[in-house]
């Protein structure tokens, strides 16, 4: 492209060259549908190697080969693997997840429900821990290699540390066994007013804030180091800015791209990957569901499943790309 | 006042025990007459069941797969729901085993045990308001009967050749006498349902004493008191709630914060811990699941019945108990029933740890080299640390075994039933004839020791059509000796059913059939607040 005259445009390249952003954000947008495809076919195809089928799991000891036999041929579980695949798939794109073969409850509306509860927790631990772990991160770097900077290192390691069932026991045991304060089991149902499900969510929230707040606060805290210690910084200071406004003007918006994307990982976990706070609390979200399935091989509820939460990585990830790129003008132009 | 006589005491307390009963067990305790008077006054007036209150159980065994229809009740969660709203033809007593009257009233052998006659209960009325009729008994048992159906009863009810109605009378034809027919009745799957369930087997309408309000699986279940309930004697909460918690530790959180009245499930390791709780009672209850080692009586080199043997002698059963169990449970002996089944073969001698006869067995049998043993831990709790503890004690007697860990997923396919030694576990069954019979008759899907005898087959036949009780207990006897000589089955414990629940739950009944007061804690308790 470089030897060519300037000026001349190649047909193909026009859209790309005039809409450098657009082109790219589409770019990146096929790309994750291309993904999700082969994250699917993964799915399928993994399922289908785990040991046992669901005909003798959900029975267990209680099958009988009369009783096996008679759920093998009601799921058509004796069809080719593909033939099933093409089916699923073709009938989830049209968002009809079909039917729980275990429970025989629709699987697009059980999920409706359980997706709800863990968006539901999630967006309100993001909601505390992302505006929580930047404001942390900035401090600590205003403070930087002194006493509030290595509180807040040290209380944040700590919490990373330990295991989340572990911070999860310990907030149940102070505030609900010792205290008395807090609502425990989490368990939130249908009819359940606002506020109670506020109270009910306290401590997993608590504990989800814990968990993914030192990732996020550290990541900000170096990102913004690395920038500190850029010559633009150095005229920063020298043309008398105070320290905390050259972080917060200068220094933060050169360090989102890292931030952006740590928090997108953490969004992700605190939806995808919370089965065992969901555990520990008795929260009725997808982790629970989805495990649930996978011990009595539920296929449609497992497939479901997988598809929902690799949609929500690879959405946030995306994103997280997007706003990336809008962010720092030289990722644009890829040299 | 000790653990026995707080056991006689809670019996007292749930109506299971005469006042001369109490007085004879307690002053045989070593209780003074005067005291054992005012216990049993205590007791018996605790009995006195209160009306009222919300009841909140935490249950292990729940899952977002659970299915509202009985046929498909599979988890303990689905167990203890499907006792709240509805009612088999039959129950179990709790204290002994036997068979008495719920929907039906009373039955009738034909002289053989092949043909029952059960007469059916009137004047009871579904949640919906509809009267229970005999059509309803009949198209429920066809229901579950079919060939084509998915039903977790039809094992239990497959030697039923043909259901009729016979005026108000249900009849029951078998391909073969059974004597404990009413007692297979019991069965929790076999929920009498409006229409036995067909126009819609998911609407969990039923005879029993609460109705359900809510329902999601996996998450949680309530109920109201059903008014119109057809006994007095049950439901005397005015709502229940069950919330499925499979963390252990989320249980005990929760019970010892007063967030629930019950849990289940309670692990042998923190019993001891949850016991300083000042709230807290622990509820053990004997029962008749048991723990396995399995070996199958055709494969090398187990078709070898020295090394059987070697293999029996060298189970320390009593630290099997203490360790595994933490003391909830009694030993075995090698065959699967113990004194909770009725007509239980008294006076078989115990089995006990015998290092020299294993390894004098061992040497008999002329095997040499090491034994494999796979095992893991969905076999049963503890059953990694049982086969290292069973290594240990085979050490003494000289004989070598090799611990494999499989993996929980897929143990129940791959491993149990498939190799030839492994560690496993049993539920209990309603009768020593189906436990037999699932197990070790010759023909059983799930004969997982191979044991295939036709001399066994012949005497559970002629048992399961004997009507006279003196002979069935004889011919149980032999049955029970010929496995625990012969058999592959090691035997080492049957574990107690260890639950918990807050002072605040009066009246539980130890019930000997299964877990949680077998399946119907939330009708029998009361709250005293």
């Amino acid at each position: 492209m470089s030897n060519l005259p300037p000026g001349t445009v190649l047909p193909g390249l026009r859209f790309k060259q005039r809409f450098p952003l657009l082109s790219l954000i589409f770019e990146r947008c096929l790309l994750s549908i291309v993904l999700l495809f082969a994250v699917s076919v993964l799915i399928f195809g993994g399922l289908e190697a785990l040991p046992g089928d669901f005909a003798t799991t959900y029975l267990g000891q209680s099958a009988t080969p009369q009783a096996v036999a008679n759920i093998r041929e009601e799921l058509g579980l004796n069809r080719p693997v593909v033939t099933r695949y093409v089916q699923w798939l073709g009938n989830a794109v049209r968002g009809d997840f079909g039917t729980s073969w275990a429970s025989k409850n629709s699987v697009g509306e059980q999920i409706g429900k359980r997706l709800g509860n863990s968006l539901f927790l999630a967006g309100f631990a993001a909601l505390i821990s992302v505006p929580l772990a930047v404001c942390l991160g900035m401090l600590a770097v205003h403070f930087r290699n002194r006493l509030p900077d290595k509180i807040i290192n040290v209380i944040s390691l700590a919490a990373i540390s330990l295991p989340e069932f572990f911070i999860g026991y310990l907030l149940i045991m102070f505030f609900s066994v010792k205290l008395g304060i807090a609502t425990f089991p989490a368990t939130v149902f249908d009819g359940m007013g606002f506020i109670d499900r506020l109270k009910a969510i306290a401590l997993p929230t608590a504990t989800l804030v814990l968990v993914v707040l030192a990732h996020m606060m550290r990541m900000t805290r170096a990102a913004i180091l690395s920038v500190m210690s850029s010559a633009y910084m150095e005229t920063a200071e020298l043309k008398g800015l105070s320290a905390f406004r050259a972080i917060v003007k200068h220094a933060a918006p050169n360090a989102l791209a890292p931030i952006i994307n740590v928090i997108a990982l953490n969004l992700a976990y605190l939806i995808v990957g919370v089965v065992v706070v969901e555990v520990v609390f008795v929260y009725p979200g997808m982790g629970q569901y989805m495990v649930d399935a996978v011990t009595v091989r539920d296929m449609p509820v497992v497939q479901a499943c997988g598809l929902i939460f690799a949609a929500v990585y690879i959405f946030l990830n995306m994103t997280a790309d997007i706003l990336a790129i809008v962010a720092n003008p030289r990722l644009r132009h890829p040299r | 006042m000790n653990d026995y006589t707080k056991y006689l005491a809670s019996r007292v307390t749930a109506g299971g025990l005469s006042r001369r009963e109490f007085m004879g067990r307690a002053m045989a305790a070593g209780v003074t007459l005067t005291l054992a008077d005012k216990l049993f006054t205590e007791s018996a007036m605790a009995a006195e069941p209160k009306r009222g209150g919300h009841l909140k159980l935490g249950l292990e065994g729940g899952a977002a797969t659970d299915s509202k229809d009985p046929a498909k009740f599979l988890s303990q969660v689905m167990f203890c729901v499907g006792r709240c709203w509805g009612d088999m033809l039959v129950e179990s007593h709790p204290l002994t085993g036997a068979a008495v009257p719920s929907l039906a009233e009373s039955w009738e052998p034909s002289k053989d045990a092949a043909t029952w006659t059960f007469k059916i209960r009137k004047g009871v009325k579904f949640h919906n308001g509809k009267e229970l009729t005999i059509d309803d008994v009949v198209a429920t048992l066809k229901r579950h009967t079919d060939a084509k159906s998915e039903s977790g009863a039809l094992g239990v009810v497959k030697s039923i050749k043909e259901i009729k109605a016979d005026g108000d009378n249900l009849v029951l034809t078998l391909t073969e006498g059974n004597a404990d027919m009413p007692l297979l009745l019991t069965d929790y799957h076999l929920v009498i349902q409006p229409n036995g369930g067909n126009d819609d087997p998911l609407a969990s309408i039923g005879t029993g004493p609460y109705k359900m309000v809510s329902f999601e699986p996996g998450v949680r279940a309530t109920f109201e008191r059903n008014k119109d309930d057809w006994r007095t004697d049950r439901g005397f909460v005015d709502s229940v709630e069950i919330i499925c918690m499979n963390d252990a530790t989320a249980r005990i959180a929760a019970l010892s914060s007063g967030q629930v009245h019950y849990i289940n499930r309670v692990d042998p390791k923190t019993v001891d811990l949850l016991k300083r709780a000042p709230t807290v009672e622990i509820l053990a209850t004997a029962g008749r699941g048991h723990y396995v080692f399995i070996m199958h009586c055709d494969k090398a080199p187990f078709d070898n019945n020295d090394l059987r043997l070697a293999l029996k002698y060298a189970m320390d059963r009593e630290t099997m108990v203490k360790k595994i169990l933490g003391g909830y449970g009694k030993v075995g002996n090698d065959f699967p029933i113990n004194n909770t089944y009725a007509l239980f073969p008294e006076g078989i001698e115990q089995r006990a740890y015998d290092p020299d006869k294993a390894s004098f067995h061992y040497k008999k049998s002329g095997h040499s080299g090491s034994v494999l043993l796979r095992t893991s831990e969905v076999a049963f709790p503890g059953a990694v640390d049982a086969a290292v503890l069973y290594q240990e004690s085979c050490k003494k007697a000289g004989i070598n075994i090799e611990v494999k860990r499989e993996p929980g997923d897929g143990y129940w396919t791959n491993v149990w039933n498939v190799q030839p030694f492994s560690t496993s576990y049993w539920g209990g069954r309603p009768t020593q004839d189906q436990m037999y019979s699932t197990a070790y008759i010759s023909t059983a899907d799930w004969n997982d020791t191979r044991f295939k005898r036709p001399d066994f087959d012949k005497l559970l036949l002629q048992a399961r059509s004997e009507l006279d009780e003196a002979k069935r207990k004889e011919l149980y006897r032999s049955m029970a000796m010929m496995v625990r000589d012969e058999g592959g089955v090691i035997l080492p414990m049957f574990n107690d059913f260890v639950n918990a629940s807050t002072k605040q739950v009066k009246g539980y009944v130890h019930d000997i059939g299964n877990d949680m007061s077998n399946g119907y804690v939330a009708t029998r308790v009361w709250l005293d607040a």
